[in-house]
């Protein structure tokens, strides 16, 4: 009979470890030497990150299965933010600055700023900052968000090709983090980390590759996760070692499926959750605190 | 393992003789080498040199089938470890577990639920393939006749579960011509198990307490001539799923360890009492690297994405989910309905139309080329832009179709408005809503030509 030898891979290479927040609950992400759940053939040193996202405007047209929850806090960002640590457990939270949206009420940098001041001095849990998605925007809001909270060590997002540097700039001057965001592409990954480490510290750079929701594209997000996570840890690829980064509960809970059912949009958005952390993710953010407390159970 | 063209070329007889239909030995090794030829067609081979070339050129994982008909199962020859590496080929069974303890009317139901599950998906069927059943009442009889049961009402394949050896055969006789895979064959029984597994020509479910213990067993069925295995090395919750089934899987691909070539089952209905937990579980398992899992919940809600994950990770990343560009007439429009517009990623084209459809408002839906991506993929890559609508009108002269002046757009495309107001004079740019399936509420409520 042949004899069975349990086929190890090591890993000699570590995806760098990542620090948000500042204080007793500051978290850290990242640090491992193989892939996820990988316990058998190398260390993972931290769980992945879960947060939880607040609107800093009250939200229009959420599914009333993920409104039900926030039901009594959402016109306030403060309260919103406060039941989601205490309430809900969660260790980590994304505010995001949709008052600021040239497309919408595009409410000014300083106003954003200003409410992310007072949301970041009212929980002691990380946050991240999610701007409005518009890049020239985001260049002026984040910036300015930078300023006004110094030294929280926030994780600033999204940050892309063509804002970066200011936004790095300011984050390293106000001891920030940030998230590189390039769109499910390795090269323009690599290339977006590169530009930025000939002036920014690399272990405070997140990767975040753009997520898609179950039955939405999923399979893309999947893919390039694990493509990158290849790069990091088989190839050694410096510039592809930073942890990752998904976002992806605004996209499930649009959908049909999640709408149709609570218990359906629930799964839809944890197990669209489990299987990026499966492909490598690091730190996920989510919008129901079921899916946040399921994921839990299951991955810490 | 591949086998190289020149290293099939030493086992060969070297006398160029043609009856294979090639010129020479070599020839015929390289066709071998890439799949494109039979061993059979060399009249001159060696037998034991045929089973040694046979062995050499198997893939690493082999194919196993369960089930017949259209319900068959065909699981196993996984090439890669990850998908974006190349595809995964083919699409893990989904197993909903029955007992013979249970209810009357819960497993009436369930077996119905099997025959009723039915979700289309970009004009593909999801959809359960197998039945697990399981015998947990102590009573032959009952075992026998959920059995049955499942085999006269339904057309799924089946797994039969029971420790008893003797009930497990008995069950598999009635069923044998479906092809069951039987559960558990282990160390224990396997003396018992193989002649009558060969008998009735149905696959092993072989576990052990280990890999290592799952190795003991199929090296002892391989010797005995049985081919078709499903393995479960006994892990008891996810996380030692995922090891085992990486170590399997790399065992056989990387290292060509014959033992541990075969997919394998999984069992979240087992592990997690909580259903959703079972159902995360069941997800996680799936994706990496189980041939079958098995599960407890006969609920839409929580089988639907389960089913659209498996969808999901199976599709082939080497082909773009495409549809015909086209402007799409979709329930006998006429002048006076609207105009909609689209990607051709397959995608968006299944859930647009479905959403017209469903709303009862003939319209046209104009599917622009986009070479697969969907919309704002297709825009940031000027595939989807103000001058690619544009010519698409032209070509397909969209004005001709309707009186009115009006194109609804994707909700989120708010950047193609001004972009569309300066290609198409004339026309008054509609943003639509943000996901497709509010399309019909937003026409019904909305739509005037
Ligand atoms: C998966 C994905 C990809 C896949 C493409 C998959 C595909 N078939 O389209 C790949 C990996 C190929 C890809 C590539 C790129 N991507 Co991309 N990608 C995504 C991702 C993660 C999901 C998109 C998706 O598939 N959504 C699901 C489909 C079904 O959505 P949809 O087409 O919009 O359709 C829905 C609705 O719009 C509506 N709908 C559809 N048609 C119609 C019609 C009407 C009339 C109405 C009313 C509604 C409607 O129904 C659908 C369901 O609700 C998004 C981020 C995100 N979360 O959105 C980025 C995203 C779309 N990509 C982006 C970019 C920049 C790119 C690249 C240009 C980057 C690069 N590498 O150069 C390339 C471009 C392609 C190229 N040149 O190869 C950006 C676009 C930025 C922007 N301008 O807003 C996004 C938004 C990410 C980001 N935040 O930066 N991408
Ligand atoms: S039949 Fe066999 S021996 Fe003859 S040419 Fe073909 S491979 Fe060579």
């Amino acid at each position: 009979m042949m004899k069975y030898e349990p086929p190890l891979e090591k890993i000699s290479v570590n995806i760098r470890e990542t620090v948000v927040g500042h204080g007793e609950k500051a978290l850290k992400i990242g640090g491992e030497n193989t892939l996820p759940f990988h316990f058998f053939e190398g260390s993972l040193p931290n769980p992945p990150g879960l947060a939880l996202e607040i609107l800093d405007t009250e939200p229009e047209n959420w599914a009333p299965s993920v409104l039900e929850p926030f039901e009594d806090v959402v016109s306030d960002p403060v309260k919103w933010a406060k039941k989601c640590v205490e309430v809900f457990g969660a260790e980590m939270l994304c505010l995001r600055l949709l008052s600021a949206d040239p497309m919408g009420k595009n409410g000014s940098a300083e106003e954003a700023a200003e409410i992310t001041k007072i949301v970041a001095d009212a929980v002691d849990v990380p946050l991240i900052v999610w701007g409005t998605d518009m890049e020239e925007k985001d260049a002026q809001v984040l910036t300015q968000v930078a300023r006004a909270c110094s030294g929280k060590n926030l994780l600033l997002a999204p940050l892309v090709k063509g804002n970066y540097e200011e936004i790095a700039k300011a984050a390293m001057e106000h001891g920030h983090a940030i998230v590189a965001q390039a769109s499910m592409d390795a090269n323009l990954t690599k290339e977006l980390n590169i530009a930025l480490c000939k002036f920014f510290p690399p272990e405070k750079i997140v990767i975040d590759p753009t997520a898609s929701a179950l039955g939405y594209g999923l399979e893309y997000t999947f893919s390039i996760i694990e493509e990158i996570k290849q790069f990091g840890l088989a190839d050694k690829d410096k510039m592809m070692q930073m942890p990752i980064l998904c976002d992806f509960g605004g996209d499930c809970w649009r959908t049909k499926e999640a709408k149709e059912n609570r218990e359906q949009g629930i799964l839809w958005e944890a197990i669209t959750g489990i299987t990026f952390i499966l492909a490598g993710a690091n730190l996920l953010i989510l919008r129901h605190p079921e899916a946040l407390k399921l994921i839990k159970e299951m991955v810490v | 393992m591949a086998l190289k063209g020149a290293e099939i070329m030493k086992m060969l007889p070297k006398t160029n003789c043609k009856e294979c239909g090639y010129a020479t030995c070599f020839a015929f090794a390289m066709k071998l080498a890439t799949g494109g030829a039979k061993l059979e067609d060399c009249p001159y081979l060696d037998p034991q040199v045929k089973a040694q070339l046979e062995a050499a050129m198997a893939p690493p994982i082999k194919l196993v089938t369960i089930g017949t008909g259209e319900n068959t199962l065909s699981i196993g020859e996984e090439q890669v470890m990850f998908r974006h590496e190349k595809t995964f080929f083919h699409e893990p069974g989904i197993a909903i577990l029955i007992s013979d303890k249970g209810a009357e009317s819960e497993i009436e139901e369930k077996l119905k639920h099997i025959n009723t599950f039915d979700f289309e998906r970009i004009g593909q069927k999801l959809r359960i393939n197998l039945l697990a059943l399981c015998f947990e009442s102590g009573d032959k009889d009952k075992f026998q006749a959920l059995v049955k049961k499942a085999y006269q009402t339904t057309e799924a394949a089946l797994i039969l579960i029971c420790e008893d050896t003797d009930v497990l055969f008995s069950a598999a006789a009635l069923c044998a011509d479906r092809k069951p895979l039987v559960y558990p064959i282990t160390n224990e029984n396997m003396n018992v198990a193989i002649p009558k597994l060969k008998k009735l020509g149905v696959a092993a479910g072989v576990k052990g307490q280990s890999i290592d213990a799952v190795v003991s067993v199929t090296s002892d069925l391989k010797d005995a001539g049985i081919e078709d295995m499903v393995l479960d090395p006994g892990f008891k919750n996810m996380l030692e799923g995922i090891r085992d089934q990486t170590l399997i899987r790399r065992a056989a691909l990387k290292k060509g360890f014959r033992p541990l070539g075969y997919p394998t089952i999984a069992f979240p209905c087992f592990m997690y009492p909580d259903r959703f937990q079972e159902t995360l579980a069941a997800a996680a398992l799936m994706t990496k690297y189980a041939g079958i899992v098995v599960w407890s919940q006969a609920n839409a809600h929580f089988l639907l994405p389960l089913l659209v994950l498996r969808f999901n990770i199976f599709s082939d990343p080497r082909r773009p989910m495409t549809v015909e560009e086209k402007a799409y007439a979709i329930g006998n429009p006429d002048e006076n309905s609207p105009v909609l517009i689209s990607t051709n990623y397959a995608l968006d084209y299944f859930i647009v139309s479905a959403a017209i459809e469903e709303g009862n408002m003939p319209a046209y839906l104009c599917i622009n080329n986009t070479e697969g991506l969907g919309v704002m993929a297709a825009w940031t890559s000027g595939k989807f832009n103000g001058e690619a609508i544009a010519e698409f009108f032209k070509k397909y002269g969209v004005a001709d179709k309707v009186k009115h002046r009006k194109l609804i757009i994707p909700g989120v495309a708010k950047k193609l408005v001004a972009e569309l107001e300066e290609e198409l004079p004339g026309w008054e740019i509609i943003l639509g809503p943000l996901e497709g399936s509010d399309i019909p509420k937003f026409l019904s409520e909305q739509w005037k030509a």
